[in-house]
């Protein structure tokens, strides 16, 4: 299976309708989905970190650490891709810290963000640049 | 048309320059390559003197040229995403199948002992004189020993059990025979390595033995070495078969591309290997 | 890749209240629905659309994936026990399909 950058591209320009079809089955913008995730709460600093790479040679597979002490749950997103969302995940009482290691798909270089929900129902946010190089190369 | 050009440094790292815009960078030679904590491998080892200095000093895994993040998907077998292909090679090995109601391991044993070092002298020429790669070996174990399909040489099943034989030599020297019955396929290969392809006119050497280190558009030329195949490419999110590689750089030159386990790939296969002499067997290594 | 197959590495036993990481990995194309194929018709999403991990019935972590997670989904995270029992694993699929792995664990 292969989703390229080129395939993102084609979808972007791949006519209106298909577009304004599809696009409220899968496109939120990352304003949408950090609202939708605060309800519109202040959003404050400090607390969360990212940890992704500054240059990724494949924007298919980009590892990424979200790390927020105390967060009852955090939100991954790619606000340059077409649909913002990556992820949420909440800790519940068994988890031994509040950190998840994953890794993502980046349609192109772009601010990786990460906004956490604190215990006390605060919110905190922190982005990452990624460069994403479109490789290609030897098939 | 095919040009035979072995000093043509100039012209091409001209065009790669005129491709590429092309920026140095020298690959992470410091960095160490040891898997799951204990397995150290060899991943810089002193050039074979066929090369004849043609790579420098050293020759060097592609691992040295990709990014940090790339490097570590191959530190620990369980973030290398090939593992399940592994896996499935592992089920595989074990299943009967065919009209002789066999298992590889009914005559192999445990994968462990009987395949161990098979692939470090891959490809070798057998005694009936072809020179036969892995995908050789396993499928005429299926189609003559077994009674069962033959596998296709670029699918699933065939790259997934080719990575899980290369990892039963994983962490020793590639030792491929380059002389007596191998000799006139080595020749081959190294003719096809040096001879130009294509609209774009590049040969193999043009950019991975004169231009390996420069970027070519985002990507980081290395040796082009073998030892870590069948690679698990990104890219693909899937496994990638020494043949398909070459096949895919033959393509970028813009010329038609040989077929996958035909003779041609196969000689350019046993050169390519012998290049890399030395390095530690790496596959199923992970490549963007 | 056929089925999707999971697959978890985290230790045979814990201290009590010391956090231990735990990864898993599970072979499945996540396809994003925003490809297109051959003729130009998008191609249906089908992903890991949710992951969780129990520990005897305890909530550790509880995932929502979108297609902008790779493919063979890697998930890592750290969980504290305070008892020996066992960890418990699912992701679901688009398809509907459930897959289950446990790994039991012991107090150190
Ligand atoms: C009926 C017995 C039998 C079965 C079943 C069988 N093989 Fe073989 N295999 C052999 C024999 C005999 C050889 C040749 C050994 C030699 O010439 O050194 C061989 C050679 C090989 C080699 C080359 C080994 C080398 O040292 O170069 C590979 C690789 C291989 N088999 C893989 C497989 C796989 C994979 C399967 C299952 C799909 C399989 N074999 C099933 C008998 C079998
Ligand atoms: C136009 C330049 C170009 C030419 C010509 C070219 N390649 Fe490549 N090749 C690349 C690039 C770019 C890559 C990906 C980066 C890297 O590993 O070097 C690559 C990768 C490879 C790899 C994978 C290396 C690894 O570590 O995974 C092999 C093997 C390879 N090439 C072999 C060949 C062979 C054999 C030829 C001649 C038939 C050839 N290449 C011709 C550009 C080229």
């Amino acid at each position: 299976m292969t989703y390229t950058r080129r395939d993102a591209l084609v979808v972007g320009a791949g006519g209106l309708a298909v577009l304004a079809m599809t696009r409220a089955a899968w496109a939120v913008t990352a304003d949408e989905a950090i609202a939708e995730f605060t309800g519109g709460a202040a959003m404050g600093e400090g607390g969360i970190t990212l940890t992704a790479p500054e240059i990724a040679e494949n924007g298919n597979v980009v590892p990424v650490e979200v790390d927020a002490a105390g967060a009852a749950e955090i939100l991954v997103l790619a606000p340059g891709n077409p649909s913002a969302t990556i992820c949420t995940v909440a800790f519940g009482p068994a988890a031994g810290s509040q950190r998840l290691s994953t890794r993502i798909r980046l349609a192109k270089s772009q601010d990786v963000t990460a906004v956490a929900k604190m215990a006390d129902g605060s919110f905190v946010s922190t982005s990452q640049p990624v460069k994403v190089t479109v490789g290609g190369c030897g098939g | 048309m095919r040009i035979r050009a072995k000093h043509s440094a100039a012209l091409a790292s001209a065009l790669v320059i005129a491709l590429a815009g092309a920026a140095r960078a020298e690959p992470d030679l410091d960095a160490k390559l040891v898997i799951n904590g204990d397995l150290e491998m060899t991943t810089i080892a002193p050039a074979p003197a066929h090369l004849e200095g043609a790579l420098g000093d050293n020759v060097i895994s592609g691992w040295h040229y990709r990014d940090a993040a790339t490097r570590q998907m191959e530190t620990d077998d369980f973030e290398n995403p090939a593992m399940s292909a592994v896996d499935e090679a592992l089920a595989a090995w074990d299943t009967v199948d065919g009209s002789e109601g066999k298992s590889c391991a009914d005559c192999h044993g445990a994968i462990e002992e009987g395949m161990k070092g098979v692939t470090a002298v891959l490809p070798k020429v057998t005694e009936a004189g072809a020179l036969w790669s892995a995908e050789d070996f396993i499928n005429d174990c299926r189609t003559n020993r077994m009674g069962a399909e033959a596998w296709d040489w670029d699918k699933d099943p065939m790259k997934n059990m080719t990575a899980a034989i290369a990892l039963q030599s994983r962490g020793m020297p590639v030792n491929v025979a380059i002389d007596g019955a191998a000799a006139p396929f080595w020749e081959q290969g190294k003719e096809m390595y040096y001879t130009r392809y294509g609209l774009l006119q590049l040969s193999c050497a043009n950019c991975h033995e004169q231009n390996n280190g420069n970027y070519i558009r985002a990507d980081h030329l290395s040796q082009g070495q073998i030892n870590g195949f069948p690679v698990f490419r990104l890219k693909n999110d899937g496994l990638v078969s020494i043949h398909n590689r070459f096949a895919g750089c033959v393509r970028d030159t813009r010329a038609e591309t040989f077929s996958k386990g035909g003779p041609e790939f196969h000689a350019l296969e046993l050169y390519v290997a012998s290049r890399g002499n030395g390095l530690a067997v790496e596959g199923p290594s992970v490549r963007p | 890749m056929a089925d999707a197959k999971p697959r978890v590495k985290a230790p045979a036993s814990a201290a009590a209240g010391e956090p231990f990481a735990i990864k898993t990995l599970i072979s499945h194309e996540m396809e994003s629905g925003q490809r297109k194929d051959g003729d130009g018709n998008l191609i249906p999403q089908k992903i890991i659309n949710r992951f969780t991990c129990d520990f005897n019935g305890t909530n550790v972590v509880d995932m929502t994936l979108s297609g902008g997670v790779s493919a063979n989904p890697y998930i890592e995270f750290d969980a504290m026990i305070d008892q020996a029992g066992e960890l418990k694993f699912t992701w679901y699929d688009d398809d509907g399909s459930v897959y289950e792995d446990a790994k039991t664990i012991d107090l150190a």
